[in-house]
């Protein structure tokens, strides 16, 4: 009894996940989306290919992380 | 559900991803840094000029590597928590629980497996400056491929669900993404700048090494992403069970 009872609510839970609109992801994932891979452009490549600032600072000081994280770094 | 639970699972997902980058620091100190004064040393011992220091190796290894590790986290972290939001109740009768799991293996694999087996991580000494903007693009490109031909195969799994059933059509789906990879690996130009003596030994370590902090890291974030997405999006499953049937519950919940 309590072996059938078991499986019911949990497979109510996951049906009653209904998606989230695409409208509500839009705004967030535009504004937040093209923050994130700024964020990841500056890890990732600044002062490697491209560069927004002179210098060599930010690619020194990233560096390690570049190489272990798999960017190609220089 | 609204953009309040986009934007509630958006700032667990950049924590999820503080918290998976944490672990993934450690592992990148721990396995990884090693392996880059290896080759830093080799890199010295076969010095064309060299630059004068900005940072110390010290702070490079640990306030540079913290910086590059945890930022990377909250960054991937906020995406796939984007990613979660779109892929929730759209790829199959999964939890929150599992589909941040789901999302987690898939981007692992997309995101850094797939273009890492064409183009993999380098340590300090290997690569030619002259060509590094040429292979930062290889790289992206690679990565952005991986990703939309994965976005191709889910959908196409989808469609093919009803006719072929859920197994078949992933495993088609699946085929088909590995095929498709495979047709880019053929066709983007390789790159082999390993200079001739650098030991085989450090560069196999270090790409395991690369490859563990990217695990630890996926890994970590898919888990405490689901848990978090988990209590925020089904409280009430969780908190019914044990007052709804009482004793039975927890007897069935125990086996």
């Amino acid at each position: 009894m309590a072996l059938s009872a078991a499986p019911a609510p949990s497979a109510d839970a996951t049906s009653a996940i209904t998606p989230i609109s695409l409208k509500a992801i839009a705004p967030w994932a535009l504004f937040f989306g093209i923050l994130m891979l700024v964020l990841l452009y500056f890890v990732g490549s600044e002062q490697g290919a491209t560069s927004v600032f002179s210098g060599e600072d930010v690619h020194e000081w990233l560096h390690d992380g570049r190489h272990l994280l798999g960017f190609p770094c220089h | 559900m609204n953009s309040l639970s986009v934007r509630a699972l958006l700032v667990r997902g950049m924590l999820a991803g503080l918290a998976a980058g944490l672990l993934a620091l450690v592992v990148a100190y721990v396995l990884g840094e090693p392996r880059v004064d290896a080759a830093i040393d080799f890199e010295d011992a076969h010095a064309h000029e060299h630059g004068e220091e900005v940072f110390s190796r010290t702070l490079q290894s640990t306030g540079g590597l913290a910086t590059g590790v945890l930022v990377f986290g909250v960054a991937i972290g906020g995406i796939a928590a984007l990613a979660f939001c779109v892929a929730l109740g759209r790829i199959g009768r999964f939890g929150p629980r599992a589909t941040a799991a789901l999302v987690s293996l898939g981007a692992l694999l997309t995101v850094y497996v797939v273009p890492f087996l064409k183009y993999p991580a380098n340590p300090p000494s290997i690569g030619d400056p002259d060509t590094i903007g040429k292979r930062t693009a290889l790289y992206f490109l690679m990565i952005a491929l991986s990703v939309l031909l994965a976005v191709a195969a889910v959908i196409l799994g989808k469609r093919l669900a009803p006719r072929l059933g859920n197994w078949n059509a992933t495993v088609v789906a699946s085929a088909a993404f590995l095929v498709a990879v495979g047709l880019a690996y053929a066709f983007l130009p390789a790159v082999n700048e390993v200079p001739k003596d650098f030991p085989a030994t450090l560069l196999w370590r270090f790409r395991l090494a690369a490859l563990a902090i990217q695990v630890t890291l996926w890994a970590g974030f898919g888990l405490v992403f689901g848990y978090l997405a988990e209590r925020l999006l089904v409280p009430k499953a969780a908190a019914a069970e044990p007052r709804g049937t009482g004793v039975d519950s927890k007897a069935a919940a125990a086996h």
